[in-house]
């Protein structure tokens, strides 16, 4: 199929598969999938800046999706991902700001590499860590967890995330949904953080974002995932709309992806009913780790995928 | 398995196939038509373009998602 606005000869039936794998993955995680998306876009030629821009995109619509289908099991904390969506608006225009800076320096690609990789494997490292040690703790109940269920979230670093927030810095945000209240300037410091990887490594950031929300800010596992999506559609929509005025989305091809993930994101929502927090989150490793592989992979072939 | 599984399960392959023939239509159909429309839009309006891809984008997921939700209801209420 031909795609006019990118120039590229694409089977819609690949970009359907690639948008169904992403799709699962969002909806059951809370994360974007460019990690897998942009190189999958590359592979069939399409050029880098099109394949962030329009990976963009299809992330706007997948989470749409996602986000209906999580809100109708009560996992989105609306006032939340409002707050944060200024802090990750933010923290995405510091990072892009720093890969001008080390662009300018001639280093870029090391830096973003190098730093790609350490982020990616701690977080693996901590996840495991902290999912393994709170499964052997918990007695976890079987049954779907939605509800009033998905916000017992037992987790082994919880001391930590109580201390926290037990941080009175005014003002104090009360988040109903979530059961949680916390200073606002710790909610904007997180959202700053995960915008501020966005605008750095690309992506949604929602590798950084979920994980920080839950071990942070104290969320329960459901409620991060469907309240990240949330605050995607908003960054995302951001995002695309600056990348399309550049000339990098070719939105005919993110029309055609979304076709496979829409159908991907329901599944990927509704699956997490029948899991337990540390569950997600123990599933959740394997993402940052492929990412970090592709990116070593990248660094020791010279080869971009 | 059990039964309820087993009809959940049906009931998705059968989504599956008539949600793919509809999107094969939608290809053929929509994104024919608006192809040489949204690229002149591209070249020449940018910030109307951008405004637009955001605008088909959502507009896509929601009508999407309204029809996977009403083909699963219809296919249970006959099984």
């Amino acid at each position: 199929m031909f795609f006019p606005i990118s120039g590229a000869h694409i089977s819609p039936t690949y970009l359907v598969i690639i948008g169904f794998i992403i799709g699962i993955l969002g909806g059951f995680f809370g994360v974007g999938g460019s990690f897998i998306a942009g190189p999958a876009l590359r592979a069939v030629g399409l050029d880098w800046n099109f394949a962030i821009g329009t990976d963009l995109a299809h992330i706007v619509g997948k989470s749409v999706v996602a986000v209906r289908q999580h809100r109708a099991f009560g996992n989105v904390d609306l006032k939340l991902g409002l707050i944060m969506a200024i802090g990750t608006i933010a923290g995405a225009e510091v990072g892009a700001q720093l890969i001008q800076m080390f662009k300018r320096a001639g280093n870029v690609n090391l830096v973003v590499s190098i730093v790609s990789i350490v982020v990616y494997l701690s977080i693996s490292s901590f996840m495991i860590w902290e999912s393994r040690k709170t499964l052997a703790q918990a007695q976890l109940l079987g049954g779907t967890v939605k509800g009033e269920k998905a916000k017992h979230d037992p987790s082994a670093f919880k001391h930590v995330t109580s201390g926290i927030q037990r941080l009175k810095i005014p003002p104090m945000i009360t988040l109903p949904v979530s059961g949680v209240t916390i200073s606002l300037w710790i909610i904007l410091l997180v959202a700053f953080n995960g915008g501020l990887f966005s605008g750095f490594l690309g992506g949604g950031a929602g590798y950084i974002r979920m994980p920080s929300m839950v071990y942070v800010l104290g969320i329960p596992t459901h409620l991060a995932v469907g309240t990240d999506l949330f605050e995607i559609i908003i960054s995302a929509s951001y995002g695309t709309f600056t990348h399309a005025i550049k000339g990098n989305v070719d939105i005919l091809i993110a029309l055609v992806m979304h076709t496979g993930a829409a159908i991907g994101a329901q599944i990927g929502a509704i699956s997490t009913q029948y899991f337990a927090g540390p569950k997600i989150r123990l599933a959740f490793v394997p993402l940052p780790l492929i990412g970090a592989a592709i990116i070593i992979y990248t660094l020791v072939t010279g080869h971009k995928l | 398995m059990k039964k309820e599984t087993a009809n959940t399960l049906r009931a998705f392959l059968i989504e599956l196939v008539i949600y793919a023939v509809l999107v094969v239509g939608y290809f053929f159909l929509v994104l024919h038509f608006l192809g040489e429309g949204l690229q002149r839009i591209a070249q020449n309006h940018r910030y109307t373009y951008a405004g637009l891809a955001v605008l088909l984008m959502i507009g896509q997921a929601v009508l999407l998602q309204n029809v996977t939700t009403f083909l699963l209801r219809l296919i249970r209420r006959t099984q």
